[in-house]
């Protein structure tokens, strides 16, 4: 088996005066790997991604990057750089005054000149589909341009893995099905979380669902069901 | 709100085409002098100088009123006591009121600094735009924690009201109207709790979003700085008016 770019091992952590959150959590990625991660509202979820990017620190286990045990701050520095990490939370995420420089703002942390920073924003932006977008402000953006612009923001940097919580919230079926086909234009390892079971599984090649602070396999079983379409009475597919 | 707050960030004047950093030093330069001024004559001269710079910015003459109207409610206030409130040379009296011309004067000298220093600011550093005001004052070293303070203050001033503004339309929505009773004060408490809080929390989210994009303390801008002729001539323009009002306010006085 190749590589695991991501690994978590025995990690757990609870929110002070709070029962774990996590408990005894066990998660690789290996390389080129896509997963979907999904799980019931509070799971946990979010808390092990932040884990895992080392904006939390864990009670006790152990997170590795890229071979490398990450034991110190100054070793998550460097790999953050590696990771594109999309927050549940755009809000969160947007803080330059222009979304050109929001979206610059990782390429020039990775030193990279502001001529060659401004292309890769302007091209991450006509990825995600928002180019013209550029000199508009970030927290004026509707919920899901800012989502998109959040999502420009961590493509721009390239990264070797992305790390999604929840890109398809807000996101109109258009903007929606356009996200799937750039992840799945993508080859880089990927852990998406989501509570959208059908982009999940249009997305990733295994899934795997958070209960009780750890992680196992998820199974989607296939069932009928009654839905609402635009297209009303036509034909379609799934 | 937010960003198209600073509404005199963008233009196409000489101003906003010089060097950010050159305006900033300038805005040292002018203000510094002016805000130790006790001469009346220099403090004039500073307020001419002010508004030649605002005559350079070309700034919207209607925004820049209405932020001197602001400045200016503050320095009535002063008007009201201070002219009544130094001993000397009595003008008019009521009562046991004595309006002097030591009062007079030094009222009218505190309005005249701080008009010059505010229209001064306006137009050197209201013109830089935020995302430029990072990197510059790095670029002249000052100390990166003081940047941090100075650049998140700003950006985050209009989040917090923003939040604020936010929460009040969902109380409203919600049918809350101000009255005078415990209930209402309550929910005021609560509102001003939950801004700190949120605030805080969304500080330290920006944070870490920013950590996450590979922020180590050192802001990169798309902009480039390049100061030319133009920039140092400018530069040496108000170091020269400086100086000129460090002569006039206390050199020829003997307070230096
Ligand atoms: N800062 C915090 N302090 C205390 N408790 C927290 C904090 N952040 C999250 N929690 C709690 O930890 C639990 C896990 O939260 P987390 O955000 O990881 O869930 P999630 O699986 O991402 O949920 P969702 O699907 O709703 O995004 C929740 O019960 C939440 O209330
Ligand atoms: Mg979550």
């Amino acid at each position: 088996m190749s590589h695991a770019v991501i690994e978590l091992s025995n990690i757990s952590y609870a929110f002070p005066d709070r029962d774990n959150t996590l408990d005894g959590l066990s998660f690789h990625l290996h390389e080129g790997e896509k997963l979907g991660l999904f799980g019931p509202n509070g799971a946990g979820k979010s808390t092990m991604l932040h884990i895992l990017m080392g904006l939390i620190t864990p009670d006790e286990g152990q997170v590795t990057l890229f071979g490398a045990p990450m034991t110190d701050a100054k070793a998550f520095e460097a790999a953050r750089l590696r990771i594109g990490f999309l927050f549940q939370h755009s809000d969160d995420q947007l803080f330059c005054p222009t979304v050109l420089d929001d979206v610059a703002f990782g390429p020039l942390n990775q030193g990279l000149s502001a001529e060659d920073a401004t292309e890769r924003a302007a091209e991450a932006l006509q990825t995600v589909g928002l180019a013209g977008f550029e000199d508009r402000i970030p927290h004026r953006l509707s919920g899901g341009e800012k989502k998109l612009a959040a999502l420009a923001t961590v493509l721009a940097m390239k990264p070797e893995v992305l790390v999604l919580d929840e890109p398809t919230t807000g996101l109109s079926p258009e903007a929606k099905a356009r996200l799937a086909e750039i992840l799945k234009g993508l080859n880089m390892a990927r852990l998406v979380v989501s509570h959208d079971m059908d982009f999940l599984s249009d997305t990733a090649d295994r899934l795997l669902a958070m209960r009780d602070g750890k992680i196992r396999p998820g199974e989607l079983k296939p069932h009928s069901h009654t839905h609402v379409h635009e297209e009303g009475d036509m034909p379609h597919e799934h | 709100m937010a960003f198209s707050d600073s509404p005199f960030a963008t233009g196409d004047s000489f101003m906003h085409r010089t060097d950010p950093r050159v305006r900033l030093v300038c805005g040292l330069a002018v203000t510094v002098p002016a805000a130790l001024l006790t001469d009346s004559q220099a403090a004039w001269l500073a307020l001419a100088f002010s508004l030649l710079l605002v005559k350079m910015a070309r700034l919207n003459l209607v925004r820049v009123l209405n932020r001197l109207a602001v400045v200016n409610v503050f320095i009535a206030f002063l008007w009201l006591f201070l002219p009544f409130s130094l001993p000397g040379y009595p003008l008019w009296s009521i009562g046991p009121l004595n309006l002097t011309q030591e009062g007079v004067d030094l009222a009218l000298l505190i309005t005249v600094k701080s008009n010059a220093i505010v229209l001064s600011l306006m137009a050197l550093l209201g013109t830089i735009p935020v995302q430029d005001l990072g990197p510059a004052l790095q670029q002249l070293k000052m100390p990166d924690k003081l940047c941090h303070i100075l650049l998140f203050t700003y950006r985050y001033i209009f989040v917090i009201h923003k939040e604020y503004v936010t929460m009040r339309q969902a109380m409203r929505a919600r049918g809350f109207r101000p009255r005078t009773n415990r209930h209402t004060y309550r929910s005021y408490a609560w509102l001003v709790g939950m801004l700190l809080v949120r605030s805080w929390d969304r500080a330290e989210r920006v944070g870490e979003a920013m950590r996450c994009r590979g922020f180590r303390g050192r802001f990169y801008s798309l902009a480039r700085f390049d100061a030319r002729t133009g920039d140092y001539a400018f530069l040496a323009l108000c170091l020269l008016f400086s100086a000129f009002v460090v002569y006039l306010g206390f050199i020829r006085k003997g307070a230096l």
